[in-house]
């Protein structure tokens, strides 16, 4: 067995492979995924409510930056205001309450935003959505620069199931990747769920992908396109709120400017892998950030054996390249996965297209 | 000459009502702003805000402000006129670039979101040619390290174009992953191999002759006129000649294109090198002007871009006026933040209001009663419809 | 229990008719420029099919968006039972028992048949969630209380058109609709297809529903209606038994005079023959073999017409021919040389010309200007490139040339192509195409939902373009054109050639048959067009 660990590069890949292995089934490496994946797949889950109902949306990265930034300062003007308060459930203290809500509304005002533009006066949508980057980008760091907020409200706190739990075979790897992090992540898997199921068992979820197929059919039935893609694009609004949270409010104690750096376009990607589906946009958002999390993982434990002699010179002698290239990981994945897969997966087919009713101008 | 001027009027008149709009509604966050700096509502900090920006971009003054009380005096300083319209000039340059990487693609039915990356790529490229030719002769170091630039954005647009082409990727998502893709591995690079030591922060070798020469005022270089050539040269290429009219049927209509028998491949990887191309030598411009490449060479010209070429109607002479007005708030920012005490994002914001209320362009037109012809290049179509299907 | 077609069709109309279902009393509706409809009154009684015959754009699409609440009348009143009503939009319509069947499907791919019938008619098990075991349910009971069977878990994109058109019915059905407007129904149909459709309206018929059938095809009129209203520039012109009528009346009533449109086309005198084809074979979008081998040949100097219901893979002989879509297999010559395969602008420098079915996708690029589009295949070739310059003067003065030359009305050549009407549209496809040196020349719709004077000039063009010495086919869906214009007429049924008649002395109702059945012998069905169409013109 040594002597084909020895092996040059075939050795290498078969220690790499132990140590996934290994790092899968011991490690917290599930659940560092689980944590990264959480902005991506809530983003996504926006992206999927939007497009199902035929509005591209773009503009989730915005969307995210202001609701990071409007839930981090709500958060803090409530904390000062009431600096001793007691933590609840998940260690959530009444700023914190104020602040997540304050990000679903700020998600929802600016989907509001893109559905204005899109929808209603008809603007191009991929236009409407890169407004909404740019202002975003441009206002956050504006009022992040004129208000300085020093200070943090804290984060929410994460769950920790009872050990006894956790020691159980398979139970309790599902309980360590899925309940031993902040409540936002926690969130992300029942909402996939019940997504998954309304949008193909409900009525809402079969009007919703009539308009986003075909809108003059579900026109001609009695649908009311407008309001249902309305209704999509804002309730959209509350994943990518809820993501923005997860930056300033669970994950992050502070706010940066352009800090979402290009989650909200990696859930766009996780939505066309996903096949515009929430467990399949669920899957990608997992798939483009378990590199990172690995990334973490080898940095603070390194591999044993050559391959882990060979990581940490790497990471000595380049330093800045070793940690850029787990962070350019997802997007270069982003691209070969659409560059293969694009191809064959179709869109919604009204996607992009606003709707004008018959004889309407 | 009549109906000349009121086309002319037609075109102009969305684009410069959203700028006004933009600067409106800027001067209300101006005027809440002082909330935060000043502790009251300061309802004149807008009009000492935008004549000190103005000032600053054109050495153009209208009021003076002493200990707080504004008089009126219009004056001009010819010393200081100079130097703020050539540095007007020189920042509305690589804007001009960046707009046109925008707006050619916009003409072949592609949105290029990518030339942030572009920029970066091409930059370093130019960067790295110019450290290595940097003791040559000027004009051999200027010539090389540009087409350096040149052809390291024209590499950063062939790979979505070529994507694009021939898997049906969209460039909108492929763009934006090849910015961040680009940002990480030159960082990367720069940090840990190209850094020189003695400088407080990460930046690689001067690039020496590569440098681009001075040739009026303090910082009036070669890139300024060389971009004027190319706005010319871009509006013969898109309207005069066969290619432009085959890039821009693409555009429009890549079916009737395909039955013209062109090839609408061959032409979205063409166009996307094109864009590339002017992105690149955007990132060049830079870099030669500044004479190394950070390593913290973050540029907002890629997403300007965009702003530029709405705002320019995707016309390389309307980038070229969308540029000015771009490049006169960015050089007038700084005096703006000594005077009014405003961060310089502000500009920022003023921007993307502009595109706002260009993106919402029917509701300005009905706002002013106008039947102005549409802003909104139409090839747009194209680029949305290809998000739901593959258009070749 | 059903009765035939043809045998209701000659059935007198009872004279103590039954109050009408739907009353539309002088409906008018303008649009900018035009009277869609023009104080239209109709009555449909319960258990009727009626007919609205009319050309296209004379009025029917229009009144029947106005029923279904698609569109606002400027005034008149709608009838339900003899009561005034008051449409607001299609889910009015609905609650009110009326239902349509637009020509183009309303139906989602990508769903299934249960999913596309529940849509906004949904069979619920809670508030949030559909019952799909009940609607299964109910949906196979329906289709079989009308008399066919269909998988309601099938995606609607498998099924063939005429399964999908009873996927609309069905959805009318389910709810609950007593008012039926199938427009154009048999437009897309093989005539097979129509017989069955024609037995399914008829036994909704026989249960009370009512039926407007909304038509141009005369012979189809007059098999399936028990009354017959003839609507022509936005008016009833003329209402009908089919008893007391015949094709002969009821075109003039639709066209409004007595005139034939035909073509002196004279005698073709065929050369040697130009474009060669043989044994061709081409896959559709979803790589299903569109067409199975197919040969024949043009002569230069001759007109060989296709005809054939439209699916049978003219569309995909087309695109084969012109560059637009690669054969799987067999070989194409033009002019002696093999040019199997090779992409539009090759073929166009061997001397093919092309006029596209669909203009606006393929033909015109709208937002250019009209001059723009009279050069869009010759804007690389001399006079109109110097150097490396477009020369517009060049382009100009041929812009010029062709807007005489080709009566193309249009207040400048600088205006958007889209700004022009349909007809002047085409009219620049034709003259950009005709006016290329050009051996081969194909035909694809040429004149589809063009008015008859755009029509005349068109066909004189093509005659004029054969007897200078081109070889030309021509593919239309529109029997009378292909019957009007032809020298051979080449007929094709799922994909094959299944019959060449010689173009002057081709009989219409031996190449309907041939299109309808592939064959010469009457199809062993009960009924079905062709034998009325043959009763029509013998009576």
């Amino acid at each position: 067995m040594d002597a084909i660990l020895q092996i040059p590069v075939l050795g290498f890949v078969l220690q790499f492979l132990a140590y996934l292995v290994d790092a899968i089934f011991t490690t917290n490496l599930p659940a560092q995924t689980l944590q990264l994946a959480t902005p991506i797949a809530l983003g996504a889950l926006c992206g999927v409510l939007n497009e199902r109902s035929g509005v591209v949306n773009i503009g989730i990265e915005g969307m995210m930056l202001t609701a990071a930034f409007v839930g981090f300062m709500a958060a803090m003007v409530v904390h000062e205001a009431m600096p001793g308060a007691e933590a609840g459930p998940f260690g959530f203290t009444p700023a914190l309450v104020v602040g997540v809500l304050a990000a679903i509304a700020a998600g929802m005002l600016v989907s509001l935003l893109h559905a204005w533009l899109s929808i209603s006066i008809r603007a191009d949508q991929i236009i409407s959505g890169t407004v909404i980057n740019i202002i975003a980008l441009g206002l956050t760091g504006y009022l992040n620069r004129l208000l300085k907020p020093g200070g943090s409200a804290g984060t929410l706190d994460q769950l920790r199931p009872p050990t006894e739990l956790l020691d159980l075979p398979i139970v309790g790897w599902i309980f360590k990747m899925f309940f031993t992090s902040g409540p936002i992540t926690t969130s992300v898997i029942f909402f996939v769920i019940v997504l998954q199921i309304m949008l193909f068992r409900s009525r809402w979820g079969l009007r919703t992908r009539a308009v986003g197929e075909h809108p003059r059919a579900a026109d001609t039935v009695g649908i009311d396109v407008i309001w249902v893609r309305y209704r999509n694009v804002v309730l959209g609004g509350v994943f990518a709120g809820l993501a923005g949270a997860w930056l300033t409010l669970e994950f992050n104690a502070s706010f940066q400017n352009g800090m979402t750096a290009n989650r909200g376009f990696i859930a766009l990607a996780a939505v066309i892998f996903g096949r515009w589906t929430p467990i399949g946009a669920f899957g990608g958002a997992l798939f483009f950030m378990v590199w990172e999390a690995l990334g973490i993982a080898i940095r603070s434990n390194p591999p044993p054996g050559d391959l882990g002699v060979f990581l940490s010179g790497l990471q000595s002698s380049y330093p800045s390249m070793y940690n850029n290239f787990f962070g350019s990981l997802p997007f270069v994945l982003t691209l070969i996965v659409l560059a293969g897969v694009v191809g064959r997966s179709i869109p919604p087919a009204a996607t992009g297209r606003p709707y004008v009713k018959e004889g309407a101008s | 000459m009549r109906a000349g001027l009121r086309h002319a009027w037609s075109l102009a008149v969305i684009p410069v009502v959203s700028i006004l709009l933009a600067l409106l509604l800027g001067s209300v966050l101006i005027i809440l702003s002082s909330l935060a700096t000043q502790g009251s509502l300061n309802l004149m900090l807008p009009v000492v805000a935008y004549e000190s920006l103005l000032q600053g971009a054109t050495g153009l003054s209208f009021i003076d402000v002493k200990n707080g009380a504004i008089t009126v005096n219009a004056s001009i300083d010819p010393d200081q006129a100079g130097r703020a319209i050539t540095s007007t000039l020189a920042a509305a340059s690589p804007l001009v670039l960046t707009g046109l990487a925008v707006a050619i693609g916009f003409k072949g039915g592609l949105f290029n979101i990518g030339g942030v990356g572009q920029v970066l790529v091409g930059g370093f490229s130019a960067a790295m040619a110019g450290i290595a030719v940097a003791t040559q002769p000027a004009p051999v170091a200027v010539t090389v390290a540009l087409l350096a630039g040149v052809l390291g954005g024209a590499f950063y647009g062939f790979i979505p174009g070529a994507l694009k082409a021939l898997t049906g990727a969209h460039e909108v998502v492929t763009t934006i992953m090849l910015n961040s893709v680009a940002a990480f591995v030159i960082i990367g690079l720069v940090n840990d191999i190209f850094k020189i030591t003695g400088p407080t922060f990460a930046r690689t070798a001067d690039v020496g002759n590569a440098a681009l020469p001075i040739l009026f005022g303090r910082n009036g270089n070669l890139g300024i006129v060389i971009t004027v050539v190319l706005v010319v040269v871009t509006w013969v290429l898109i309207y005069r000649t066969p290619l432009g009219f085959e890039i821009r049927t693409v555009g429009a209509n890549p079916d009737a294109a395909r039955y013209a028998g062109m090839n609408p491949r061959r032409l979205i990887v063409l166009t996307m090198t094109l864009c590339g191309m002017f992105a690149g030598l955007a990132g060049a411009y830079e870099i030669l002007s500044l004479g190394y490449y950070p390593a913290v060479f973050g540029s907002s010209l890629g997403f300007a871009g965009i702003t530029v070429a709405l705002l320019g109607r995707a016309n390389p002479f309307g980038v070229l006026l969308a540029a000015l007005l771009l490049g006169a708030m960015r050089a007038g920012a700084p005096a703006m933040q000594i005077n009014a005490k405003i961060p310089i994002e502000i500009i920022d914001v003023i921007q993307g209001l502009i595109l706002l209320f260009l993106a919402a362009e029917q509701v300005v037109r009905k706002l002013i009663r106008s039947r102005s012809e549409r802003v909104t290049p139409s090839e747009i179509e194209t680029v949305s419809r290809s998000y739901g299907e593959t258009v070749v | 229990m059903t009765e035939s077609a043809t045998d209701s069709a000659t059935a007198p109309t009872p004279p103590s008719a039954p109050a009408p279902a739907l009353e539309m009393r002088g409906i008018s509706k303008r649009y900018p420029g035009v009277v869609a409809n023009d104080g239209i009154d109709l009555d449909v009684r319960p258990g009727e099919i009626h007919a609205l015959l009319g050309e296209n754009g004379a009025g029917k699409s229009t009144l029947m968006n106005i029923l279904y609440g698609l569109a606002t009348p400027d005034s008149g009143e709608i009838l339900l039972d003899g009561t005034v009503v008051r449409i607001g939009g299609p889910s009015d319509a609905i609650a009110r028992g009326i239902s349509m069947v637009h020509q183009h499907f309303m139906l989602v791919p990508v769903m299934s048949v249960a999913d596309n019938i529940l849509l906004g008619a949904e069979t619920m098990a809670n508030a949030i969630f559909l019952d799909r075991v009940e609607a299964h349910r109910r949906i196979v009971e329906l289709g079989k209380r009308f008399g066919f069977e269909i998988d309601p878990d099938v995606k609607v994109g498998t099924l063939s058109v005429g399964w999908q058109q009873r996927v609309e019915i069905l959805k009318s059905l389910y709810r609950q609709a007593r008012i039926l407007v199938l427009d154009e129904p048999t437009a897309v149909l093989t005539p097979q297809e129509t017989i069955e459709i024609f037995a399914v309206l008829r036994r909704l018929a026989d249960e009370g529903h009512s039926i407007i059938f909304i038509s141009h095809n005369l012979h189809e009129v007059l098999a399936i209606a028990d009354r017959i209203t003839v609507i022509r520039r936005g008016k009833v012109v003329g209402s009908r038994v089919p008893a007391e009528t015949n094709e002969d009346d009821l075109a003039a009533l639709m066209v409004g005079r007595n005139v034939q449109l035909v073509v002196d086309r004279g005698e073709s005198h065929p050369a040697g023959p130009t474009l060669i084809v043989k044994d061709l074979k081409v896959a559709d979008d979803r790589g299903t073999e569109a067409l199975k081998g197919v040969t024949f040949e043009v002569r230069a100097g001759e007109i060989l017409g296709v005809a054939g219901v439209a699916g049978n893979g003219q569309e995909e002989l087309v695109e084969a021919l012109t560059g637009l879509r690669k054969p799987t297999s067999g070989t194409v010559s033009l002019g002696g040389t093999d040019v199997t395969g090779s992409g539009p602008r090759e073929l166009q420098q061997r001397g093919m010309s092309f006029v596209p079915g669909d203009r606006h996708k393929y033909g015109l690029v709208l937002s250019f200007p009209l001059s723009d589009n009279l050069v869009l295949t010759q804007y690389d070739e001399a006079p109109f490139v110097r150097g490396l310059l477009r020369n517009d003067a060049a382009i100009d003065a041929w812009a010029k040339e062709a807007i005489a030359q080709y009566d193309i009305r249009t207040p400048s050549a600088d205006v958007s192509a889209s700004t022009l009407s349909g007809g002047n549209q085409q009219k620049a496809v034709v003259a950009r195409e005709f006016s290329r040196k050009l051996s081969v020349l194909v035909l694809d719709q040429p004149t589809r939902g063009l008015d008859v004077g755009s029509i005349e000039f068109i066909h004189r063009q093509v005659v004029a373009k054969r007897d200078e010495g081109a070889a030309i086919l021509l593919v239309s869906a529109e029997l009378d054109e292909v019957l009007e214009l032809s020298d051979r007429i080449a007929v094709m049924y799922r994909g094959e050639i299944v019959a060449l008649v010689d173009g002057p002395t081709a009989e219409r109702e031996e190449v309907g048959l041939l299109m309808a059945a592939g064959r010469r012998a009457i199809p062993p069905v009960e009924t079905g067009p062709p034998a009325d169409s043959a009763a029509a013109v013998s009576s």
